[in-house]
């Protein structure tokens, strides 16, 4: 229906007298108005870009001015990956990527699932649940230090309440086989809304009519689920995987602020390593070669992730 | 609606799934609440075991966040006794204060370059989302890829290049330099949300506006923006948050004049260590702007998040 007087007379305008009307030409009006974003993302994304990658085959060191830079080709690359700190590190950031995706997929689908259940006051809770993925990583990691505090600290009391351990006989951050899940348990307090959320679009976009039409061929609720729901709701949560796959590779903020690294190297995920190596050792082109590397571990899993992601698109 | 369909669920169904949610969004609100509430203790309720849920509310984290105190000898707090309330707090530690921390200033700084990035951002997206969604523009899905790859990037792997070439421009710790910085990090988030909101502008409206003699720039800002101005809200609430959040960027090139707040609340030292309750109440006051945001946006936070892939 339409009901706007504007409406009814676009509708009636023919599309090709409308195209042959102009000003300023439809093209020189799409260059400007494109040109300064480009524009932008090259002076602030890609010649920064190709300085690094310049940098990474020399031996710079940004803390001295005066000091001769020397060429010193692949040397970088074969130093980093013949580094056995390195793959350790790699290890914490694939720990890290792993257990917070498994655990906010689980714990998101779940939550969409019972959210969906359409029960009174759902959309209120939701907004509620959805609170802390917005807020500063930084901040709120640097709270949860204290919330993790041995003696003193909320988390230690909650879990010594339950358990009836010693609040003071564990520490989250300073213990090597502690440290690492405290980091996922934040993250994945943070973020599992995140999932939920795309989950629950997902969940919502799944006609009603599939589900009776299972229903009328006698199809059980558990067989519903996975033949109906679950294939249904697939690529969205490979959407919110690949989003948090993302976003957990680069992560630095909130781990910087909760462990720093420590204790010894056991959270120093990669990002955290990066910023060591150029910003406390100022080895600037090593780090230069480090970040290329990252930077393409990203961007060929990214690649390879959203085309299997199409493929279930399609299917 | 039929009053009977096979789909619905039952009352006892809802009223599970709606405790087990319920009770998740009270366990997940616990770290927030205990933010809030420790900004009202004093140093010492603050870290006394087992943690208090009751206690005397006192100022005394706000008192210690926006000042800076010197402790004074007995004399000197007998012959001049207390200016004001907050004097008054801070008297009981046998101190004075002696003038304003650089909490104010942070703050400052946040919403400067905060509101700074997002309006560039913004005003730049919008611009480019129009030519993208209306215009044919050669390899204009190549040009979108490359805009979002731009996030793909750790912030540290960007900030080494950034650190230099900032050092070489004089735009390191200014202003003007984050803005920059985080307008290009916002841009690839502004330009694919609003293309996503202007695509769903008939363009039948524009065509009409062109038939009665407007030109494509007139058609532009008389029509398109006005019916685009829920999303370019949105979209630039989503910027801010961004802006206001980030951290990396603002811990590796400001220091002294342009730092934010993000780097500076947990470096709020008191006496014998982190003074909790101080860091308390700046962590709320910096929280509690993006939480009244996200719930003004609820309606548009799944697209926001996915740079507009999923819209409900």
């Amino acid at each position: 229906m339409l009901k706007k007087p504007m409406e009814r007379v676009a509708a009636a305008t023919p599309a090709p007298i409308a195209h042959s009307v102009r000003g300023l030409s439809d093209r020189a009006i799409a260059w400007v108005f494109v040109a300064p974003t480009i524009f932008l993302l090259l002076a602030i994304n890609i010649f920064p870009l190709i300085w690094t990658i310049r940098l990474s085959f020399t031996n710079y060191k940004a803390n001295r001015i005066g000091r001769e830079v020397k060429e010193i080709g692949l040397r970088n690359y074969e130093r980093i990956l013949t580094d056995t700190d390195i793959w350790l590190n790699m290890q914490a950031t694939a720990h890290f990527l792993i257990w917070t995706i498994v655990l906010q997929v689980l714990i998101g689908f779940t939550l969409a699932w019972l959210i969906n259940k359409k029960f009174k006051g759902n959309d209120l809770w939701t907004t509620i649940i959805v609170l802390p993925m917005m807020l500063s990583p930084a901040v709120v990691g640097n709270f949860w230090k204290f919330l993790y505090q041995p003696q003193i600290g909320l988390f230690n009391y909650i879990v010594s309440f339950f358990t009836g351990a010693e609040p003071s006989s564990f520490e989250m951050l300073g213990q090597v086989n502690l440290a690492p899940w405290s980091i996922v348990i934040v993250d994945t307090w943070m973020w599992t809304p995140f999932v939920m959320l795309i989950c629950l679009a997902g969940l919502r976009s799944i006609p009603d009519y599939i589900y009776e039409a299972a229903e009328i061929d006698r199809a059980s609720k558990w067989r519903q689920f996975w033949t109906i729901t679950v294939p249904m709701v697939l690529p969205f949560l490979m959407l919110a995987v690949l989003f948090r796959g993302i976003e957990n590779f680069k992560m630095f903020d909130l781990v910087v602020q909760l462990t720093g690294g420590g204790p010894g190297s056991t959270t120093e995920l990669t990002s955290i390593n990066l910023k060591r190596e150029a910003f406390e050792k100022w080895r600037t082109g090593y780090a230069s070669a480090y970040a290329i590397i990252l930077f393409v571990t990203v961007f060929g899993l990214a690649s390879i992730y959203v085309k299997a992601l199409n493929k279930v698109k399609e299917r | 609606m039929s009053s009977f369909s096979v789909t619905d669920t039952s009352s006892r169904t809802k009223w599970i799934a709606g405790s087990l949610v319920i009770f998740y969004a009270l366990v997940t609100m616990i770290p927030l609440i205990w933010i809030g509430v420790t900004g009202f203790k004093s140093p010492a309720d603050a870290i006394s075991y087992p943690p208090k849920v009751v206690f005397d509310p006192t100022l005394e984290g706000y008192v210690n966040l926006f000042t800076t105190r010197t402790r004074q000898t007995q004399e000197f707090l007998e012959n001049n006794p207390p200016q004001n309330w907050a004097d008054e707090i801070v008297r009981q530690y046998d101190m004075v204060i002696v003038g304003p921390s650089k909490f104010g200033e942070r703050f400052l700084n946040s919403v400067i370059i905060g509101f700074g990035s997002t309006f560039l951002s913004v005003f730049l997206g919008t611009l480019a989302a129009y030519a993208f969604s209306r215009f044919k523009i050669p390899l204009a899905d190549d040009l979108l890829f490359f805009i979002l790859s731009t996030r793909m990037m750790p912030p540290i792997a960007v900030a080494i290049p950034i650190f230099l070439m900032y050092r070489n421009l004089g735009l390191s710790d200014t202003h003007l330099g984050m803005i920059l910085l985080y307008t290009a990090v916002n841009i690839s988030l502004a330009v694919w949300l609003l293309k996503g909101f202007i695509d769903e502008i008939p363009r039948e409206y524009e065509e009409a506006a062109l038939i009665d003699g407007y030109t494509r720039f007139q058609a532009f800002y008389k029509v398109v923006l006005p019916q685009a101005a829920t999303g370019i809200a949105s979209t630039a609430i989503f910027c801010l948050i961004f802006a206001w959040n980030e951290y990396a960027f603002a811990v590796l090139l400001t220091s002294a004049t342009a730092q934010t707040a993000p780097p500076f609340i947990p470096t709020i030292i008191g006496i014998g260590g982190l003074d909790w309750p101080a860091v308390a109440a700046g962590a709320t006051l910096f929280l509690l702007p993006v939480m009244i945001f996200t719930i003004l946006l609820r309606k548009h936070l799944l697209r926001g998040i996915t740079f507009g892939a999923v819209r409900k």
